[in-house]
Formats: C-alpha cells, sequence, structure tokens
C-alpha cells in the first residue's frame, strides 16, 4: 500500500524526466563537447580514446583565429549578426508602435480590414513567400543607392544586411502589430482625450503621453525580436551569399556540412557562443517572454 | 460626452494622420506579402527558369500544375507531408503539450515551472545549433549519446539513428520545438480553471484520469482548437529544421521544402522557378483558406470594436 503511494507520487516526476531527457541530454552534450578533445556519448576522451581525458581549450581558438571554413573573422560574423538583430528590433517596435496606435486609437475607414488583414497575416505561412520574396530582393536591389549603396548594412536589395532585415521586419510585422494594438487597447481613454483636448497632436500624443504606457509591451516585443534577429537561419542563409555578409547560423551550418562527428567540438563551440547571449537573456527576461509567446495570440484564443 | 468629441474634432480637423501611421506597415505588407503573393501567382504560370532567364521565359499555363499532378514522386512529398504534420501534431504540439502542462500544474510550482523553462529552450535556441544537437544525440557509435546511453546497454546494434529512422527524427526535432508553443498557452488555460470546480471534483472522489477527462479537457476546448490549427499550418510550411538536418534526404523532402529545394538550391544549378513556385502557390491558397476559416472561428469581431475616443 505504502509503495503504491509512494509510486503515485513520484510517477509524474519520473515521467516528466524521461520526455524531457533528451533535452537534458542535448544540452548536457554541447557544454561537455565544447570542452572536450573528442566525446563518446557524453564521455571525454582523448586522442588514443582514454575515458575521461582530453579536456581542452582548443575548440575555442576559433576566437581568436579566422575560421577555416568562410575565412573570415568570427568577429566580423558577430557584428553582422548584432546588427541584424538590432535592425530588426528597432524596426518591428518602431512600426508597430506606429500601426498598433492608429489601429486602436483612430477611428477610419479600412481599419477593420486592416485588422482582419493583420491576423490573417498573422497566421499566414509567410516561408511560402520565400521564392517570391527573391525576385522583390533582386527587383530592389536595381534601385540606385537603397538597393545596394549603404554603408554598414550595404543596402536593402538581394545580398545585403538591409534586405534581410528588411524581410525580417516585414514577415514579425503582423505579430508586433497586433501585440502592440493589444497593449494600447489597455491604457486609459482618459489619459489621452485631455491630451487632445489640451491640443496635443496625435504625433505628440503617441510619442509622449502613449508610448510611455505600454513600456511592458515594447520590452517583451523588443527582446522577442532581438532574440529572433540573432538566431535566425533561413532568411540570411537564403538571401545573403557572400561569405563575408554571413552570420553565426549560416556559418555554422557551412560548417557542419563540411565535418564529421569527430570534430564537432570547434562546432559545438560556435553553438554554445551563439547560445550563450540568449541563454543569458532569457534567464532575466522570462517574464516578459512568456507574456508574447503567448500573449501574441492571446487576444484570439 | 457628445460635446467634448466635438471639441476634439474642432481642434484637430480631419487631417489623415493615421495615413501617416500606417504608412511603413502598409508599404511593408505591400512589398513582402501582397506582391510575393502575386509573384508566386504569376510565375507559377510560367517555365521561367536559370536556363530561360529572367527575358526568355513563356507562359505556360497550368501546365506546372498538371506536371505536379502527373510527376510520380508528387504522391511521395503528398503523404509525407501529411503523415509528418499529423504524427507531430497529435504526438508533440498537442499531445506531449498537454502532458507536459497537466504534470506540471500538478506538481510543487518551482518544479513545474523548472521543466517548462527547459522545454522552452529548443523554442529559444538557433536552429542550427539546436540540429546539431541532435545530429550528435543520434550519431553513430561511438559518438552518439543514444548509443553509448541507451541502445548499447541494451544490447542492441548502434547505428546512425538520423539516417536509419529519418522520419523519426523529423519528428522529434520539430516536436520538441513544436510542444512549447501549446504547453504554454494550455498551462495559463490549466491555471484559469476556477479552484472550486477542481476542489468539488476531488471531493467527489475524482481520480486523475477522470479529471483530466470531465474537468480540465472540456476547459481548454478553445485553446485546444487553436493550438491545433495555428500549429498544423505551420507545420505544414515550415521546413528549415528537416533542411538543416537531412536536407530532405532519406525520404524527408516534405512539400515545402521540395519547392524551395526547386527554386532556390538544387543539385544541379538549374533553378526552376515557375515550378517552384507553382508548389509553393498550393501552400499560399491552402494558407489564405485555413487562414480565413481561422478567423471565422475565433469570434474575430469582438476584437475589432471602434476605438473608443471617437465613439464617447
Amino acid at each position: 500500500m505504502k509503495i503504491n503511494k509512494l509510486f503515485t507520487k513520484s510517477f509524474p516526476y519520473i515521467l516528466l524526466i524521461i520526455l524531457t531527457l533528451p533535452i537534458i541530454l542535448g544540452y548536457l552534450w554541447i557544454v561537455i563537447t565544447t570542452f572536450s578533445t573528442r566525446i563518446y556519448g557524453l564521455i571525454p576522451v582523448d586522442q588514443s580514446g582514454n575515458y575521461f581525458r582530453g579536456l581542452t581549450l582548443s575548440n575555442w581558438t576559433f576566437l581568436t583565429d579566422k575560421t577555416k571554413t568562410l575565412n573570415v573573422s568570427i568577429w566580423l560574423l558577430t557584428f553582422n549578426t548584432l546588427i541584424i538583430a538590432v535592425g530588426l528590433t528597432v524596426g518591428v517596435v518602431l512600426i508597430s508602435m506606429m500601426a498598433g496606435y492608429a489601429l486602436s486609437r483612430i477611428k477610419f475607414p479600412g481599419r477593420k480590414p486592416f485588422l482582419s488583414l493583420t491576423l490573417i497575416l498573422h497566421s499566414f505561412p509567410s516561408v511560402t513567400l520565400l521564392i517570391a520574396i527573391y525576385f522583390v530582393l533582386r527587383w530592389i536591389a536595381r534601385i540606385p543607392i537603397l538597393g545596394r549603396g549603404i554603408p554598414i548594412i550595404g543596402g536593402f536589395g538581394y545580398n545585403t544586411l538591409g534586405g534581410v532585415i528588411l524581410v525580417s521586419i516585414a514577415l514579425q510585422l503582423p505579430l508586433g502589430i497586433w501585440l502592440m494594438k493589444g497593449f494600447f487597447d489597455n491604457v486609459s481613454w482618459d489619459l489621452e482625450r485631455a491630451a487632445l483636448i489640451d491640443g496635443c497632436s496625435r504625433w505628440r500624443t503617441w510619442w509622449q503621453i502613449m508610448v510611455p504606457q505600454i513600456m511592458p509591451g515594447i520590452a517583451a516585443l523588443s527582446i522577442f525580436s532581438f532574440m529572433e534577429g540573432w538566431k535566425s537561419f533561413l532568411i540570411p542563409y537564403s538571401f545573403m551569399t557572400s561569405h563575408a555578409r554571413a552570420t553565426l547560423s549560416t556559418l555554422l551550418n557551412e560548417m557542419m556540412s563540411e565535418s564529421s562527428p569527430t570534430d564537432y567540438g570547434t562546432l559545438a563551440a560556435v553553438g554554445l557562443f551563439q547560445l550563450l547571449p540568449i541563454i543569458i537573456f532569457y534567464l532575466f527576461t522570462q517574464k516578459y517572454l512568456l507574456n508574447i509567446f503567448s500573449g501574441g495570440v492571446k487576444g484570439t484564443a | 460626452m457628445g460635446k467634448e468629441t466635438e471639441e476634439i474634432r474642432k481642434i484637430k480637423p480631419g487631417r489623415p494622420d493615421w495615413f501617416w501611421f500606417l504608412f511603413p506597415s502598409l508599404l511593408l505588407i505591400v512589398l513582402f506579402f501582397f506582391l510575393p503573393i502575386v509573384i508566386t501567382l504569376i510565375i507559377s504560370g510560367t517555365n521561367m527558369s536559370s536556363t530561360t532567364g529572367f527575358h526568355a521565359w513563356k507562359w505556360v499555363g497550368l501546365n506546372n500544375f498538371r506536371k505536379i499532378a502527373i510527376l510520380p514522386e508528387t504522391a511521395d512529398h503528398f503523404w509525407l507531408t501529411v503523415k509528418y504534420v499529423a504524427v507531430t501534431l497529435a504526438f508533440f504540439n498537442i499531445g506531449m503539450a498537454l502532458v507536459v502542462s497537466i504534470i506540471t500544474t500538478h506538481i510543487s510550482r518551482g518544479t513545474g515551472f523548472f521543466f517548462r523553462a527547459l522545454w522552452l529552450l529548443p523554442r529559444i535556441t538557433p536552429t542550427v545549433t539546436y540540429v546539431m544537437m541532435w545530429k550528435f544525440l543520434g550519431a553513430n557509435a561511438p559518438y552518439g549519446v543514444f548509443n553509448q546511453l541507451i541502445i548499447q546497454p541494451l544490447g542492441l546494434a548502434p547505428q546512425n539513428w538520423v539516417a536509419a529512422s529519418s522520419f523519426l527524427f523529423i519528428v522529434l526535432v520539430n516536436g520538441y520545438i513544436g510542444a512549447s508553443f501549446g504547453m504554454i498557452i494550455f498551462t495559463s488555460a490549466i491555471e484559469a480553471i476556477p479552484k472550486d470546480i477542481t476542489i468539488a471534483s476531488l471531493v467527489d472522489g475524482a481520480s486523475m484520469l477522470q479529471r483530466i477527462r470531465y474537468v480540465i479537457l472540456p476547459y481548454i476546448k478553445w485553446p485546444l482548437l487553436f493550438v491545433t490549427t495555428y500549429q498544423t499550418l505551420s507545420l505544414m510550411t515550415s521546413f528549415e529544421q528537416i533542411m538543416v538536418l537531412t536536407d530532405g534526404q532519406f525520404n524527408t523532402e516534405v512539400w515545402s521544402l521540395w519547392a524551395y529545394h526547386k527554386a532556390l538550391q538544387n543539385y544541379w544549378g538549374n533553378f526552376q522557378w515557375g515550378f517552384g513556385n507553382a508548389l509553393a502557390a498550393v501552400l499560399v491558397v491552402v494558407g489564405i483558406i485555413l487562414g480565413i476559416i481561422y478567423l471565422r472561428y475565433f469570434k474575430f469581431n469582438e476584437l475589432v470594436q471602434d476605438p473608443k475616443i471617437e465613439s464617447l
């Protein structure tokens, strides 16, 4: 009887641990591998096959040497990745704040259709459009200066950081607009009415009165967008072909396709290098993030 | 009230502020949603490829779609996609999400929170890093973690599981990401079940299974339906993880990956934009239809009330 009860009590925990096991093992593997010459399962092994030997820091030399695969510095790729993440964040937040405000607070013809449109686009599988977006970017690339003549981001056309940023912003916009509209909906009407009656313009009301009220929403969207930009793979991979514009994700993919499991050490180290900032971010901002993972759809469920 | 509104109107004559607020969004939506949808449909009616270039192409009407219907491999890609979506959805995006959210809401708060945080990790991990993890979990002996910890102790023959059980692996890789979406939504829905109902069922001596069947499931009917529709669509069209894991080898070329390979990436270097866009067009049409159904289903009108500032 007692054993039976103990079993019922511990059963949920056992089940949960078994189900979660691949996640636990996977992340354990990545951390151990980065410090090992080779690894059998989760056990570090040295060149001649001795167990629990071969701990090393040599997998991390990519931080100072050029990477063999792409022949460029890891820091240039980190910089590219950062530009995409920051560009995406600033773009999505600013543009969603503008549209979200108008949709929440201004009555205008076409408001309802526009809202249904954002909602449909929110659930629309945007990856199916990648092939066609390739054509749009090639077309933008032919516009003088805007296409490929801007310093740092290169421009907004095909094979530029700016182009990747622009596409990423667009695809994330439906979620952003919907989220910002929801936050603006909850701001008190009196506050805004007072500002408008006092003769504040819509723009000033938006920027000085309304935006400060939805800081938690802005924080959530910023964190989410930054992470999405930092970890994005498919869009940079599809639309930036030159090695000097690679990102950490595309580098890792390239490395993975040309190495065997024997030298996964460096690969894991690069992966962990890209993962670490996200984990740190995640630990501190979990509360906001949980809001958005479900909050982006909260209104609809 | 009406008077004040009039005052506002007087101070702010009808300048279309709203237009400028919406302008950047409109521009991007036109450029990267509308235009691509139109381009997809138009190019799917041509034979445009890297052989014809951007100038020497011809209209072929519905030939690309006819070709899709005739090709023997179409059925393989189609059924693989159906099987992949159904299995991943049933066992992970819904099944696993339910199990994890029910367990973590019925154990101590801290532990539950910890496990849910673990389950969110795959979602926030960069795709390539995450897929690399799985590749190594399934790698051949002596490297792979599964072979070392489970297969060999059981006395079975080790092998490269990603290649040997490729279907299982694309389901696992996507499922462990997908489960967290439903998990979050179900968790908040379960936590919102009124306490007295749970207590009443306890007093009546309901077992855990009975409680799941008669209390929890009826309460989360809507979130369940929502996650199902939403995730069907995203599973059907996403191919990023599969591309990094197997790149379509070992019979894992789902429909969306097939389209991508045909149009933008293939071993022969012959990009068949026309045919690839026709394959994508099929998904675009399904996406639009499901999107509209989804809009109908989820009480949309309640969400789009007129803004009060002008109707006060």
